[in-house]
Formats: C-alpha cells, sequence, structure tokens
C-alpha cells in the first residue's frame, strides 16, 4: 500500500521570547492508505503540534512532509487551505458545529468552500449524514442533538469531502462512554470500509482501537509496533 | 465560495444577532434618514423660491430704482425721489430703443387702507399700465382689467387681488362694488386669480391694482417717479439682448456711465440665484451635520464588526479548517459589514421618504423626495459598510487557524 503521510526530519521550533521551544525534534512518519492509527502522548509531549502539522494547520519549521503525493511543507496560506478542503476531514474534541446551521448544512459547509453546487452538496451531504446513522436529524441545528449525535454530525463532515485522512484530535474527549463507544465504533467501520484514520489521544484505551500506535514524547515519536506494549506515563 | 453563499452566510449572522444588527444600523440609518431629509428640505425650499419667482410672470427684467455697487451693495437714489420714473418706462417701450422688449410695465407700490362698507383692509395699492396684467401673467377671475382710456383720464376703478378681495367682500361678487381709499371711491372692475405661487404670505395676492394715474392723484403726489419697471422680453433667446437695451437706453436718459448707474436691473435668475445662496448654505450645513452622523454611524458598524470577529473566532478557525481561504473570510465579513450598512441604507431612506411626506404639513415646509440623492444615500451606506468593514475582515482573515481553533 502506499504511503498517504510521509514524513521525514520534520522539526518545528517555537520561538517565544529569546527563548526556543523546540516542539518537534525530528519526526518520522508514514502512513499507509486505509491504515487505522492512534497518535499517543502525554500533554505537552508534541503531540498537539504534529497534528497541526498533520492537519496543514500549520508548516514544519525543518523537515518534509507530503501528503497524499504532493509536498506541503512550505505551502502558503491559501494553498494550505485548500489542500485541508480536498485532503482532510477533521473531527475535533469540541465537536465545532456552527450553532445556527442545520446538521445538513454544517456537513456540507466543506463543499462550501470546494465550489460545489447547491443541489450536489445537499445530495453529499444526505449521503454522509446517512452514512452516519442521523439521516432523520438532517433538520436539526446542534443544539438538538445530544453530544454523540453532534460527534456524528461532525464525522459526516469530515466524510463529505471524500479526503485522503480522517485527522480526529480527542474525538471522545467531550463524550460519555456511551457516546465514546458509540463513535469510536463508528470510526471501527469506517476503517474497515477502507478509510484513512489517524486518531490523536492521551488514553490507552481510546488508542487500542488502532490498528498501530504511535507514541509521542518529548518531540519525539516511536513506534509501539503492538498496542500491548502499552505507554509509559 | 461563491458570492450568493457567502450572502446567505452573512445574512444567516445578521439575523441570528437581530437585536445587535439593528443597533449597529441605527448610526445609519439616523445618518441616511437626516440626510434624505435636509437635502429634500433644501430642495424643498429652493422650489418654493423658484415657483414664487416665476409668478412674476416670464422672460421679465426687473428694473429699480439705486444701483448695485461692485461690492454688491446698494446705493440709494438721491433724497426721497426715485430715480426711476414713467419717462424712462416709456423710453423703455420705444421700439427704436429697445427692440427686443415686448411690454412694459411701471409700477409705483404704496400702502394704504381700503374701506368696503364696514369693513377695513389694509393691502398695496399698485398704481401700473394696462400691460401690468400681461407683463405679470396674471389672469382675472371676474370682471375685467382697466383700460388705455381709463388710464388716460385716471378713472376711479381698482382691480382686487383675491386676498383682498375675500378680505373686503366676504359674500357676493365684488365687481362693481365700491371701495373708499384717501378719501376717493373706486369702483371695483375686477378680481385677479391667485398667482400661483404656492407661497402661504404672498402680498402678490393682497393688492388693489388701479391705473398710475389714478394712484397718483391719491397719493396726492406730482411726482413721476416709479418703483419698479417690469420689462418683459420677446423670449427667452432675447432677454440678455434686452438686457443690454434697457441698460443702455437707461444710461443715456440718465445720462450717466454705467459706473455711476443710479439704477438696478435684475433678472429671475439673479433673484433665484440670490434667494437659492441662503437655502444653499443652510442645506450644507444641515447636510454636514448629517454626513457626520453618517460617519460616527460607520465607525459603530466597524466596532461591533470587530467585536464580532473576537466573538466568532472559534468560526472562523473552524471555517479556516475546512478549507476557507484567507481571501474567503475577509469576503464573508466584509459582505456582512456592507449588508448592515445597506440595510441602515434602506431603512433610512424609508424613514426619511416617510418624514419628507409627513413633514410638511407638520412645519408647513415643503420637502422634496429626489431620487438621486436617495440612491446617493444608499450608495454613502453600502460605502461606509464596507469602507468600515474593511479593518475588521482583515483581522478575521489574518487569524491562524490554530490559534483561532485553540480559544476555548
Amino acid at each position: 500500500m502506499s504511503a498517504i503521510i510521509a514524513m521525514s526530519g520534520v522539526r518545528k521550533t517555537y520561538a517565544t521570547g529569546a527563548i526556543a521551544v523546540e516542539a518537534l525534534r525530528g519526526v518520522d512518519v508514514r502512513i499507509s492508505e486505509g491504515e487505522y492509527v492512534a497518535i499517543i502522548g502525554p500533554s505537552g509531549s508534541g503531540k498537539s503540534t504534529l497534528m497541526h502539522i498533520l492537519g496543514c494547520l500549520d508548516v514544519p519549521t525543518e523537515g518534509h512532509y507530503s501528503l497524499a503525493g504532493r509536498d506541503v511543507s512550505d505551502l502558503e496560506e491559501a494553498e494550505l487551505a485548500q489542500i485541508r478542503n480536498r485532503e482532510i476531514g477533521f473531527v475535533f474534541q469540541q465537536f465545532n458545529l456552527l450553532p445556527d446551521l442545520t446538521a445538513l448544512r454544517n456537513v456540507a459547509l466543506p463543499l462550501v468552500y470546494a465550489g460545489v453546487a447547491a443541489a450536489e452538496r445537499e445530495r453529499r451531504a444526505r449521503v454522509a449524514l446517512e452514512r452516519v446513522g442521523l439521516a432523520d436529524r438532517a433538520d436539526h441545528r446542534p443544539g438538538e442533538l445530544s453530544g454523540g449525535q453532534q460527534q456524528r454530525v461532525a464525522v459526516a463532515r469530515a466524510l463529505v469531502t471524500e479526503p485522503s485522512m480522517i485527522l480526529a484530535d480527542e474525538p471522545t474527549g467531550n463524550l460519555d462512554s456511551v457516546s465514546s463507544a458509540d463513535v469510536l465504533g463508528l470510526f471501527r467501520e469506517l476503517h474497515v470500509a477502507g478509510r484513512t484514520i489517524v486518531l490523536i489521544t492521551h488514553e490507552n484505551e481510546i488508542a487500542a482501537q488502532a490498528g498501530r500506535v504511535l507514541t509521542i514524547r518529548d518531540g519525539e515519536i516511536s513506534e509501539n509496533g503492538v498496542v500491548e506494549a502499552g505507554v509509559r506515563g | 465560495m461563491n458570492w450568493f453563499e457567502t450572502l446567505r452566510t452573512a445574512g444567516d449572522a445578521v439575523r441570528s444577532h437581530r437585536l445587535r444588527s439593528l443597533l449597529t444600523m441605527l448610526g445609519i440609518v439616523i445618518g441616511i434618514s437626516s440626510v434624505v431629509l435636509t437635502v429634500g428640505l433644501g430642495l424643498g425650499a429652493q422650489d418654493k423660491v423658484r415657483d414664487q419667482i416665476d409668478a412674476l410672470g416670464s422672460n421679465l427684467l426687473i428694473v429699480s430704482p439705486g444701483s448695485s455697487t461692485g461690492s454688491g451693495g446698494v446705493r440709494g437714489g438721491f433724497g426721497s425721489s426715485s430715480t426711476l420714473t414713467l419717462a424712462d418706462a416709456e423710453a423703455l417701450a420705444d421700439k427704436a430703443v429697445a427692440p427686443d422688449v415686448a411690454r412694459v410695465a411701471p409700477v409705483t407700490s404704496t400702502s394704504a387702507s381700503l374701506t368696503a362698507g364696514t369693513t377695513n383692509w389694509t393691502s398695496r395699492l399698485v398704481g401700473t399700465t394696462t400691460t401690468w396684467e400681461q407683463v405679470r401673467a396674471r389672469t382675472l377671475a371676474s370682471g375685467r382689467f382697466f383700460t388705455a382710456k381709463e388710464l388716460a383720464s385716471g378713472a376711479n376703478v381698482v382691480v382686487l387681488g383675491a386676498d383682498t378681495s375675500n378680505e373686503l367682500f366676504s359674500r357676493g361678487s365684488p365687481v362693481g362694488q365700491t371701495v373708499t381709499v384717501n378719501g376717493a371711491t373706486l369702483t371695483v372692475i375686477g378680481v385677479l386669480d391667485t398667482s400661483g405661487a404656492t407661497s402661504d404670505d404672498s402680498s402678490e395676492d393682497d393688492l388693489a391694482v388701479m391705473p398710475i394715474t389714478t394712484a397718483q392723484r391719491l397719493s396726492g403726489s406730482t411726482s413721476t417717479s416709479v418703483s419698479t419697471v417690469y420689462v418683459e422680453a420677446k423670449s427667452a433667446d432675447t432677454l440678455s439682448a434686452a438686457y443690454q437695451e434697457v441698460n443702455a437706453a437707461l444710461l443715456t436718459a440718465h445720462g450717466v456711465t454705467s459706473a455711476e448707474a443710479d439704477f438696478s436691473i435684475a433678472t429671475q435668475d439673479a433673484l433665484l440665484e440670490t434667494a437659492n445662496s441662503t437655502n444653499k448654505t443652510m442645506t450644507i450645513l444641515l447636510a454636514g451635520i448629517a454626513a457626520i452622523s453618517l460617519l460616527v454611524g460607520g465607525i459603530g458598524v466597524m466596532n461591533i464588526m470587530l467585536v464580532s470577529v473576537t466573538e466568532r473566532v472559534r468560526e472562523i478557525g473552524l471555517r479556516k479548517a475546512l478549507g476557507a481561504t484567507p481571501s474567503a473570510i475577509r469576503r464573508q465579513f466584509l459582505i456582512e459589514a456592507s449588508l448592515l450598512g445597506v440595510s441602515g441604507g434602506v431603512i433610512g431612506v424609508a424613514i426619511g421618504v416617510v418624514g419628507a411626506i409627513v413633514l410638511p404639513s407638520m412645519i408647513d415646509q415643503p420637502v422634496s423626495i429626489s431620487a438621486p440623492a436617495i440612491a446617493a444615500a444608499l450608495g454613502v451606506a453600502l460605502g461606509l459598510g464596507v469602507g468600515f468593514g474593511v479593518y475588521p475582515a482583515s483581522r478575521a482573515a489574518r487569524l491562524t487557524p490554530i490559534d483561532a481553533l485553540r480559544s476555548e
């Protein structure tokens, strides 16, 4: 299988005043198409920075990052926005749905920025909502949905552009255990259907869902290979 | 993201904060409605003045004694006698002297008390010649104007203005009845139509017109001086030629150079200009105040848009994460600000138009509704929205998605 994500020697340094903080110190990651990968690490490990670079929300200070065959290491903001739109489906801890829009319009939002026509947007958004089992909630606003349902809507939004990878940042962080299991079940289904999923978490039990676990600590990554090896700290 | 989608998004944002949007628009609403009203008032006043001046007649030159000096002042005639006489008027009527002059009407004007039965009314006595009716473009409601014969003989006849007639003869037709002025009894031979001027206090409808010979006899004066000579040019095209001829003829008749001229000639345009210059100053002043309130309104829009950007950092972050380019975000906020501006403008124009319809009945001043002013006001409202939206919009566009998403 070809590598969807190929990072080599990625460094990220934040300059705060006189002190330079090195959040990533030469990270190499390869993720193949259809893989379900968890990235686990305690807070302050560089986990968020890695997620931002993986998600093209930020660019590395040094090193190369190629996503779906394209080097995205030093693109302009407008080009990165396009890459995010086409290649990445985000799922956030806070769901980040727009409260004034219906579930359907929330799901269709990335298609608006992709320049898809209205009728086609609605059709694809309905398909995505159906995929997460919320076709009957299309006209509800986020406030009228449970947390688990909101996160399902967010997953539908991540799916709607048919991205190369779904990037989930602590997707169960705000959910009770039943909803968490529900959402993780959905990810598993998507993985079985051939989706590439990158899940960022600090919980071992969540990471255990993935086929491969990468541990990040002090800005460096190590491969556990098998989940059973566990994570220290 | 196309423009229609952006407009829809902006519309949703404006609607979801209804009260705030309304308060934001308020400054622009007030500014635009006051611009529409002040411009309307100014134009209304100008129309009123023009109506009054048009009602004097058409293609008129108004010759008055005394002169306009270079600095714009007016030098009076010597002593109490006017420098303009009946002879001057007769000279101007001479086709050889002034070929472009159609008619000439000399006028004397004094104030006097008229009595009809037990009713007293103080009015303006106008002594003139038979040409007055045509020169001043007046028509008669009833009866007739005096004849050349009556003029020559100084007959005791009078033609009353519409208001004067109503005051003296509240019942029945005044024609054939008599009025007493300074001990002389005059027969009313006609009543004038109203002058057509929109003015409510126009003295053009409160006068008593009689042969100039009769007027001189009543005042007991032997002077042949007149207070005004109305000169009608043959057409609008020959008005300036007539002006030159009248000027030359009077200079020659008085034996003075143009620097020493003891008379002044005004055209209707000149009168209009003088009357309007005061109006214009007031209109500019008021419009200036309205413009300042518009500026304040625009700053209000900017203020709220900045607050809105800060408040919606997460939304901006999310939109960016989902693929909104900086320019898409900039456009979204710019359109939102413009929408506030235009909505404020539309409401302001509506209030201004309603005010222009309602106000005249309350303040007794005509207010015109001017389409160009409304179009300009809407343009300004849009411009304000765009102008004051630029800074908040670029602030939003510059936010990095990480910072925006992180804010919790």
